[in-house]
């Protein structure tokens, strides 16, 4: 049984701007939600010939956050991720797992060359958080086009799903829950 | 949920192996991994994998060689390469040896998500394809020929032997016997299986139809030709042309066919560009072609173009064992066709099917057969359901002393047999009013048998 889910924030997001994600995550997945700030070691990350953090390392280093199983955590981190057979990821989680980390660095307008825009950014954050603790949950992508759960692999199609899983997501969220 | 459909990751990198296998299973995808070509292999007689992401440079066995190992094992399965020394030579030689695809590490994920969301429609659709062909197969199948005559038996050799080859094939036999449905089974048993088979009734035809039949025609080439249209020659490209009654072609065509054969081009008629066509060629014919080339009326050359293979259908006479199982076989689909709760023969009509000759072979049985299904009623085919000639060439075989009173007296007492002696009908059958058939099963002292 999940008693808590910890936002790790590792970004430079202000604990006020993530307000509504605590908010979403609460009533999404039922459980008390809390925002701790963390210092993770970068360096050990990043990769110089892809200018680029490995993911995977970052997650390794989340889980030792952890203090028991009765607990999930998403940290979110600003730098561009990639697991080693991907050009980048928007974020990573441990399947049935306890950890997962999410970056703003492909969610942000400014990337594609647009201008600033902090709501679609926290927007795009709030989807991925919840996508990606749905897998710590054992949730696989979905099908359905509006599920949280369907896979994104391009910012456009994070826009075009809604926050919420699908009814049957939200089932097997349920069933796995416990 | 992709959950019925399985990846196999081939890779000599722990890290690649294990992003992979992550990303997948997310998805959904049941997920097997090998670290080397070995375990790749073990992993192949093991399970059936839907798609395969192969690593080309691995230590020991590469990639491009365990593609081929690959395919000897499943030759269905979806290959994709996956590898970071990407070089336009080996992405070649991996396409060519039918890899799905080619892909470098790092590797776009919306690219890697949309080449395997493919691959799979295309593996379904392969599969799909795959099960279609065998329906297809099995329909051809059901229409099979029936007979399990040592006769039969050989012929079915000759239609295995030569199915899966490009030769010419004459079937021989009577009127009858079933040369078109030889042909049809070495077509449907062939690699052109999936192509039409195109006849043509060489006898039916008159010659200059027959011409325009084969060709085609240009519009205008003559009176009433008001399109253009294709020919039968061109119609059966990819297939196979069946040439029924081929012994019948007079010698003009018989010229013109001749150089198709030997050129697989021709013009349509009226017309001057030359069409390419590719096709099989089966014959029949119940015609004595070595005399018809002994007469002169069958092109010599013609024939041995033609009489490449031979099969000769044997009569039904010279294999009566097979008289049941035609029979029974169509007293079946007949019952199903027509909706009657028919679905055997009795022995005394069974027993005239067996004595007959059958001048008219499998065609004058099913014939017989079809006719009795329609006026039987009872759960068994009797012998008064079969046609009324039958009984009377059944009953010649067997003449008496001779006279004209001692034939007319066995024909009398067979109607009376056949129908129960109830007068009335056997009146009717042979023609004459009841109180003259009473007088003449008096005069010849014929008896109601106890």
């Amino acid at each position: 049984m999940i008693n808590a889910i910890y936002i790790l924030n590792a970004s430079t997001l202000q604990e006020q701007d993530l307000d509504r994600i605590v908010h979403t995550v609460k009533t999404i997945f039922r459980v008390p939600v809390f925002v701790k700030q963390v210092g993770l070691d970068f360096g050990s990350a990043f990769d110089g010939s892809r200018g680029q953090w490995n993911s995977t390392v970052l997650l390794s280093q989340i889980i030792t956050n952890s203090v028991g199983d009765d607990e999930k955590l998403v940290a979110i981190v600003d730098v561009d991720l990639f697991i080693p057979v991907l050009t980048f990821v928007f974020g990573e989680a441990q399947f049935k797992g306890t950890a997962a980390i999410v970056s703003t660095h492909r969610l942000a307008n400014q990337f594609y060359g647009l201008e600033e825009d902090k709501q679609q950014l926290l927007q795009r954050l709030e989807k991925e958080i919840v996508h990606e603790l749905g897998h710590t949950f054992g949730l696989y992508h979905c099908r359905q086009f509006e599920c949280v759960m369907r896979s994104s692999t391009y910012v456009g199609e994070i826009d075009l799903k809604q926050v919420f899983p699908c009814q049957d997501c939200q089932r097997l969220l349920l069933k796995n829950f416990s | 949920m992709n959950s019925n459909y399985s990846i196999l990751i081939v890779d000599d990198e722990a890290i690649v192996r294990d992003s992979l296998s992550k990303w997948f299973r997310e998805d959904g995808f049941v997920i097997g991994v090998a670290d080397n070509s070995a375990t790749a292999l073990r992993q192949l007689q093991a399970h059936r994998w839907d798609v395969i992401l192969l690593d080309i440079k691995m230590p020991g066995m590469d990639g491009i060689e365990l593609q081929q190992r690959i395919i000897e094992l499943d030759p269905n399965v979806t290959i994709i390469f996956i590898t970071a020394h990407a070089t336009i030579e080996s992405a070649v030689q991996a396409l060519k040896r039918g890899a799905f695809d080619y892909v470098t590490k790092p590797v776009d994920p919306d690219h890697l998500s949309h080449l395997i969301q493919n691959a799979l429609k295309q593996r379904k659709l392969t599969g799909e394809n795959i099960k279609l062909k065998e329906s297809i197969t099995e329909f051809f199948k059901a229409d099979d020929i029936v007979g399990e005559s040592p006769q039969m038996k050989k012929v079915y050799e000759l239609i295995q032997t030569v199915a899966s080859t490009e030769t010419t094939v004459m079937v021989r036999g009577e009127s009858g016997t079933g040369k078109e449905l030889i042909a049809r089974a070495i077509h449907s048993n062939s690699q052109r299986k999936f192509f039409p088979i195109v006849t043509v009734n060489c006898g039916a035809l008159p010659e200059g139809i027959l011409e325009s039949e084969l060709f085609g025609h240009e519009r205008g080439a003559f009176t009433g030709a008001q399109y253009r249209r294709k020919g039968k020659l061109e119609l059966a490209d990819g297939g196979t042309l069946f040439l029924d009654e081929v012994g019948n072609i007079t010698m003009k065509t018989q010229m013109d066919l001749l150089r198709v054969l030997e050129t697989k081009q021709f013009t349509r008629v009226g017309g001057n560009d030359i069409i390419r066509v590719d096709f099989r060629v089966i014959c029949a014919t119940n015609k004595d072609l070595e005399k018809a080339v002994a007469d002169g009326t069958f092109r010599e050359d013609l024939y041995y173009r033609l009489n490449v293979f031979s099969i000769t259908v044997p009569p039904l006479r010279e294999r009566k064992s097979d008289i049941p199982l035609i029979a029974n076989y169509f007293v079946k689909k007949y019952s199903q066709t027509m909706g009657k709760q028919i679905n055997c023969i009795s022995p005394e009509a069974m027993d005239v099917l067996v004595r007959h000759d059958w001048p008219g072979n499998v065609r004058e049985l099913v014939n017989a057969i079809e006719r009795a299904m329609v006026i039987g009623t009872s759960p068994a085919l009797k012998p008064q359901d079969l046609p009324f000639q039958l009984l009377n060439l059944d009953k010649k075989k067997k003449p008496s002393s001779g006279s004209l009173a001692a034939v007319e007296k066995e024909h009398i007492e067979l109607i009376l047999e056949q129908n129960g002696w109830n007068i009335s009908r056997s009146a009717e059958i042979l023609g004459i009013d009841r109180v003259t058939l009473y007088n003449k099963i008096e005069k010849y002292g014929l008896q109601k048998p106890s």
